[in-house]
C-alpha cells in the first residue's frame, strides 16, 4: 500500500465520520428540544393551565383554558377553508385538468405555498379584518386556511394520481360515469393519504403564530362565536415569553410543551400511517 | 365510514362550541400597556361585578390602540399620548379622552454588583439614549452618585420597539430638558433611537433589561417594582432628585388638574413642585362618542362611572396615583357626551 | 380530457351560455365544473394577494420609488422610511444560517444516504422530519431562554477573544442580535437541508457510485467527486428552499435579534428584519405612510421568496425522483 493510497483512506475515514457527526448532531438537536421543553413545561404542568383563565397582569397563577378552545377554533375554522379548497383542487388537477390550467393552478399553488406567513397575515387583515371592523376568529381561520390549501391540495393531487389506472379503467368499464369512477372508487382508494395529509396540514399551522396577531388578535377571556378574537397556544407563548414575569415564562415553558407534543403526535401518526402504506384496493 | 364519523365529530365540536354564544357581552378595547397592571384588575373585578360584562383588553402598546380606534377594529383605545389634531381627524368617529390614572416612568436598571438606587440627572439619561453616554461608571452619571462603585462597562440602552406612549413621555420629558435630544431625535410614539436593543411593551423592555446584564431601560413604574427591579431617582425642575412613588405623581399632576383642558390632554413632565417626580403622566381611555350599539355604550358608560369611583381604590396598590378630584368632577360631566 | 360521451349538440348555432347549461346535464361536467370553480379560487385568493400588496403599498412606492431600497432611515415622526436596514438584516441572518446548516446538513444527508443501513436511515429521517415540525415561536422560546445566555455569557466572549480581529466579532456583546439570529435560523431549516438532499442523493443511479468505485476511489472519493456533483442540482434547489423558508422566518428572529434597524458589520449587533418589523409595527403603523411603508417590505419579501421558490422548484424537479409521497414543506 503505497503511501498516496494511506492517505487517501485516511481522509476517506475521517470525512465519512465527520458526516456522522453531522447526522448525530442534527438528531441531538431534535431530542435536546424536545427534552428540555418536556422537562421545563412538564414541572410546572398542572391541572390549572388546562381549566383556569389568565389572571390579570402580575398576579401568579391561572392557565391557558381559553388558549386552547382558541387554537382548536382557529384549527376548525382554518380546515373549513383549507380542506375543501385543496381537495377539490387536488381532484381537479388529478383527473380534470388541461395542460395549461393544470399548470396555471399547480404554479399559483406553489406561489401561495412561498408566501410568508406574516405576508398572509397583511392580506388577512385587509381582507376580513378591516371590512368586518374588528378582529376575530374567522379572520385568524382564514390566514391559516390559506396556508393549509398548497398543501392539502398537491397531497390530494399525488395520492389520486397514485391510484392505478386499471382501478380507474375497471370502473369505466363497468359503465360508472366519471365522478362516479371518482367518487366511489378513486377518492376512497386515496382517502387514507388523504386524511393523514390534511392532518400534516392542520399539524403545520397549529404553530403559526404570526399571522394570528393581527387577525386572531388576544383574547383574555373566552371568545364566543366565530367573530370575536380569540386567544390561541401560539400568541400566548410568545406574549408570556417576551415579558419579565417568571410565572409568566413557566406558564410559556408548559404551553409550549403542550404545543409541542399534540404538533409531534399528529406529524408521528400521519408519517407510520403514510409509511405503511396507501391502504391496497378492495377485491 | 372513518370520514363521516370524522365528520360528525367536527360539527359536534362546531356545535358545542357555538353554543357558548349565549355569552357575556363582550368588549374589545387595545392600547397602552403602561396601565396594563392595573386595566387588567379592573376589568377583571368588574366582570366579577358584572358578569355579563367582558372587557377584553389587550396591551398592543398606544400606538396600536389609537390605529386600531381609528380603522374601528376595536372598540376603545387607550394610550399614555394624547391623540393629536391630525389622529383624531383621521378617526372614523370623534373621540375623548378619559384620564384614568397616573403613572410614573422610571429609569430601570441591571448592573450587577450594584443595587444601589441610582440618581439620574436629565442630561445624563439623554446622553446615555443619545449614545454619547456609553459606560456606566462615565462623570455624567458618576458624578451624581458619589459613593456606589460603577463598573467600566458598556450601558446597553433598551427601548420600545413598538409605538407606545410611554416612549411619548420619556421622550417628552427629554425633549423638554435637553435641547440635543430635542433636536436630534424629539418627542413622540416611535422614534428613530440613535442607539438600543428594542422590546415589545413595556413587558418586553422589561424582560429585556432583567436578563441583559449592564441594561438600562424606561418603564411604568409598577414593571420595575412587579419584578423586583432597581430603579433610579430622577432630578426635577426644582433640583431634588425624586424617586417616583404615589406623593411625587400626585403633587406633579398637582397644577395642571386645576387648569384641566375640556379634552382632557395635558403634557405633565417636567413640571415645577419641589416635590413632584418628573417624569409622571396621565394615561387615558380613547372612548369614541358616538356609539350604534346601545348595549355597548351603556356597557362603557357604566364601566367608566364604576372605574372614577369603586375603580379608584384599585390604583394605590398597584402603585398608580388616584386621580384628582377636580379631574373626577370634570370627567363625570363629560360622560354624558357619550351618545 | 372529458373522456364522458358528447353531449348531443343541439342543431344551429345557438350562443354559449344556453349550450353550455345543456352540457351540464350530465353529472360529469358539473363534477368538471365545481372541482374547476375550486381549483380557480386558489388562483382568484393568490391574485388578490398580490393585487392588495401591490396596491396598498402605492403612496409609498410613489414617494420614495427606488430609494427605499438604499435609505437606511428608518423614522416614522420624519416619515422617512428606507428599507435598507431590514433588507440587510434579513439576508445576513439567511446568509449566516445557511452558512452553518449547509455543510451539517448535506454532511449528514451524505451519511443518511450513502453509510448508514436502511433502516436506521429511515429511523433517523424520520426524526429529523419531526423537526422541520416544530413550530417557529417554540424555536423562539429556545432561542430567548437558552441560546442567547449561552452566547452572552460564553459564545460571544469566546468569538471575540479568538477571532476579535475580525470586524465580524467586534461591538458589544448582547447575546440578541444577528449571530443569535442565524444560528436559530440555521437550526430551522437544517431539516429541509437534510431531508431534500438525502432524496436527491439516493435517487443519483448506482452505477456512477459503482463506476467510480471500481476504478480505485474510496468511498469517501467516489461519494464527493462524484455522486454529490452528480446531484448538485437538487442540492442547490434544497438550498434555495432552505433560504426562502429562512427569509420569511418571523417569530423565531423577532425574539433573538434585538428590533433595531441599523446596518452593521459585527454580529454581536442587534438588527431587524422585513418580518420582524413587519409583525411589530403593523397593528400600529401611525399614520398611512407608515403602513403603506411596512406593507411594500411585505412585498419585496414575497418577491424575493417567490424567486427563489420557482428557482428551487426548477432545480429539485431536474433531479429528484418523481411523485414523493410525503410533501417537503
Amino acid at each position: 500500500m503505497t503511501l498516496r493510497l494511506r492517505w487517501r483512506k485516511l481522509v476517506s475515514g475521517i470525512m465519512l465520520t465527520c458526516t456522522g457527526a453531522c447526522a448525530f448532531v442534527a438528531v441531538s438537536l431534535l431530542f435536546f428540544i424536545l427534552g428540555y421543553l418536556v422537562y421545563h413545561g412538564g414541572r410546572a404542568l398542572n391541572w390549572d393551565f388546562f381549566t383556569k383563565l389568565p389572571t390579570p397582569v402580575g398576579e401568579t397563577g391561572g392557565g391557558m383554558a381559553n388558549a386552547i378552545l382558541g387554537s382548536a377554533k382557529l384549527l376548525l375554522l382554518a380546515s373549513l377553508v383549507g380542506v375543501p379548497i385543496g381537495f377539490f383542487g387536488g381532484v381537479y388537477l388529478a383527473e380534470f385538468g388541461g395542460r395549461t390550467t393544470g399548470f396555471v393552478v399547480r404554479y399559483t399553488t406553489d406561489l401561495l405555498n412561498g408566501v410568508p406567513s406574516i405576508v398572509i397575515g397583511i392580506f388577512a387583515y385587509g381582507i376580513v379584518v378591516l371590512p368586518f371592523k374588528h378582529f376575530s376568529a374567522l379572520a385568524g381561520g382564514f390566514a391559516l386556511g390559506l396556508m393549509m390549501i398548497p398543501i392539502t391540495l398537491r397531497s390530494t393531487e399525488e395520492f389520486l394520481r397514485s391510484v392505478p389506472r386499471s382501478m380507474r379503467e375497471a370502473a369505466l368499464a363497468l359503465g360508472a360515469s366519471r365522478w362516479r369512477t371518482i367518487a366511489t372508487v378513486v377518492v376512497p382508494a386515496a382517502y387514507r393519504g388523504i386524511l393523514t395529509a390534511v392532518l400534516l396540514a392542520v399539524a403545520r399551522v397549529a404553530g403559526e403564530t404570526a399571522p394570528l396577531l393581527f387577525t386572531a388578535f388576544n383574547n383574555r377571556f373566552w371568545s364566543s362565536g366565530w367573530s370575536q378574537p380569540t386567544a390561541s397556544l401560539p400568541v400566548m407563548i410568545y406574549t408570556y415569553a417576551i415579558a419579565p414575569y417568571e410565572d409568566w415564562h413557566r406558564q410559556a415553558w408548559v404551553a409550549g410543551a403542550v404545543l409541542l407534543s399534540l404538533v409531534l403526535l399528529a406529524n408521528i401518526l400521519a408519517r407510520t400511517a403514510l409509511a405503511r402504506g396507501i391502504s391496497a384496493p378492495r377485491a | 365510514m372513518k370520514k363521516i364519523n370524522g365528520l360528525l365529530l367536527y360539527l359536534c365540536l362546531a356545535l358545542g362550541v357555538c353554543t357558548r354564544a349565549q355569552d357575556p357581552m363582550l368588549v374589545n378595547g387595545a392600547g397602552a400597556t403602561f396601565p396594563l397592571p392595573v386595566y387588567s384588575k379592573w376589568f377583571d373585578e368588574y366582570h366579577k361585578a358584572h358578569p355579563g360584562v367582558q372587557i377584553n383588553y389587550q396591551s398592543v402598546g398606544s400606538g396600536a390602540g389609537i390605529r386600531q380606534l381609528q380603522s374601528g377594529t376595536v372598540d376603545f383605545g387607550a394610550s399614555d399620548m394624547p391623540m393629536t389634531d391630525e389622529q383624531l381627524g383621521q378617526a372614523k368617529v370623534p373621540v375623548q379622552h378619559f384620564p384614568t390614572v397616573l403613572g410614573a416612568v422610571v429609569p430601570t436598571y441591571n448592573i450587577p454588583g450594584v443595587s444601589a438606587e441610582l440618581n439620574f440627572t436629565p442630561d445624563a439619561l439623554a446622553g446615555i439614549y443619545l449614545g454619547t453616554i456609553t459606560k456606566w461608571n462615565d462623570p455624567a452619571i458618576a458624578g451624581a452618585n458619589s459613593g456606589v462603585n460603577l463598573p467600566s462597562s458598556d450601558i446597553v440602552v433598551a427601548h420600545r420597539s413598538d409605538g407606545s406612549g410611554t416612549t411619548f413621555i420619556w421622550t417628552d420629558y427629554l425633549s423638554k430638558v435637553n435641547a440635543d435630544w430635542k433636536s436630534k431625535v424629539g418627542r413622540g410614539a416611535s422614534v428613530n433611537w440613535p442607539v438600543g436593543l428594542g422590546g415589545k411593551g413595556n413587558e418586553g423592555v422589561s424582560g429585556l433589561v432583567k436578563e441583559t446584564p449592564n441594561a438600562v431601560g424606561y418603564v411604568e413604574l409598577i414593571y420595575a417594582i412587579q419584578n423586583n427591579m432597581p430603579y433610579g431617582r430622577v432630578r426635577n425642575a426644582a433640583g431634588s432628585f425624586m424617586k417616583a412613588d404615589l406623593n411625587g405623581v400626585t403633587a406633579a399632576a398637582a397644577a395642571a388638574a386645576k387648569n384641566m383642558p375640556d379634552d382632557f390632554r395635558v403634557s405633565i413632565t417636567n413640571p415645577e413642585g419641589k416635590t413632584a417626580y418628573p417624569i409622571s403622566s396621565f394615561t387615558w381611555l380613547l372612548i369614541p362618542t358616538k356609539i350604534s350599539d346601545p348595549v355597548k355604550r351603556d356597557t362603557l358608560k357604566g364601566f367608566l362611572k364604576w372605574m372614577m369611583t369603586d375603580g379608584q381604590k384599585f390604583t394605590e396598590p398597584l402603585s398608580y396615583a388616584k386621580l384628582p378630584k377636580e379631574v373626577v368632577e370634570k370627567e363625570m360631566k363629560a360622560i354624558a357626551k357619550i351618545q | 380530457m372529458a373522456a364522458s360521451s358528447h353531449v348531443v349538440r343541439a342543431p344551429g348555432p345557438i350562443a354559449g351560455p344556453r349550450a353550455f347549461l345543456r352540457r351540464l346535464r350530465s353529472g360529469d361536467e358539473i363534477a368538471h365544473l365545481i372541482t374547476l370553480c375550486f381549483a380557480a379560487s386558489v388562483v382568484l385568493v393568490t391574485s388578490l394577494l398580490v393585487y392588495e400588496l401591490w396596491v396598498d403599498s402605492a403612496l409609498a412606492r410613489h414617494k420614495f420609488g427606488w430609494h427605499f431600497f438604499f435609505t437606511s432611515v428608518w423614522d416614522p415622526i420624519a416619515e422617512q422610511f428606507g428599507a435598507l436596514p431590514f433588507i440587510y438584516g434579513t439576508l445576513v441572518t439567511s446568509a449566516l444560517g445557511l452558512l452553518i446548516a449547509v455543510p451539517l446538513g448535506l454532511g449528514a444527508a451524505i451519511f443518511l444516504s450513502e453509510l448508514a443501513p436502511p433502516r436506521i436511515s429511515d429511523g433517523l429521517t424520520f426524526f429529523i422530519d419531526l423537526l422541520a415540525a416544530v413550530p417557529s415561536v417554540i424555536y423562539g422560546l429556545i432561542g430567548v431562554f437558552i441560546l442567547v445566555p449561552i452566547l452572552r455569557n460564553f459564545g460571544e466572549p469566546s468569538l471575540k477573544a479568538t477571532l476579535g480581529f475580525l470586524p465580524l466579532f467586534q461591538g458589544p456583546m448582547y447575546g440578541v442580535g444577528f449571530l443569535a439570529a442565524g444560528i436559530v435560523l440555521a437550526v430551522m431549516v437544517l431539516p429541509f437541508i437534510i431531508s431534500v438532499s438525502r432524496e436527491v442523493l439516493l435517487s443519483v443511479p448506482r452505477e456512477q457510485r459503482e463506476a467510480a468505485l471500481a476504478l480505485g476511489a474510496t468511498r469517501w472519493e467516489a461519494t464527493w467527486k462524484v455522486v454529490v456533483p452528480f446531484a448538485r442540482t437538487g442540492i442547490f434547489g434544497s438550498i434555495f428552499l432552505a433560504l426562502a423558508r429562512a427569509l420569511g422566518e418571523t417569530m423565531a428572529v423577532t425574539m433573538v435579534i434585538g428590533n433595531n434597524p441599523q446596518v452593521s458589520a459585527s454580529l454581536f449587533a442587534p438588527g431587524y428584519s422585513i418580518a420582524a418589523v413587519v409583525a411589530n409595527e403593523f397593528t400600529e403603523a401611525t399614520g398611512d405612510l407608515h403602513l403603506q411603508a411596512l406593507i411594500e417590505l411585505g412585498l419585496v419579501l414575497f418577491l424575493i421568496t417567490f424567486l427563489l421558490n420557482g428557482l428551487a422548484r426548477l432545480l429539485i424537479l431536474t433531479t429528484s425522483r418523481r411523485g414523493s409521497a410525503v410533501e417537503v414543506a
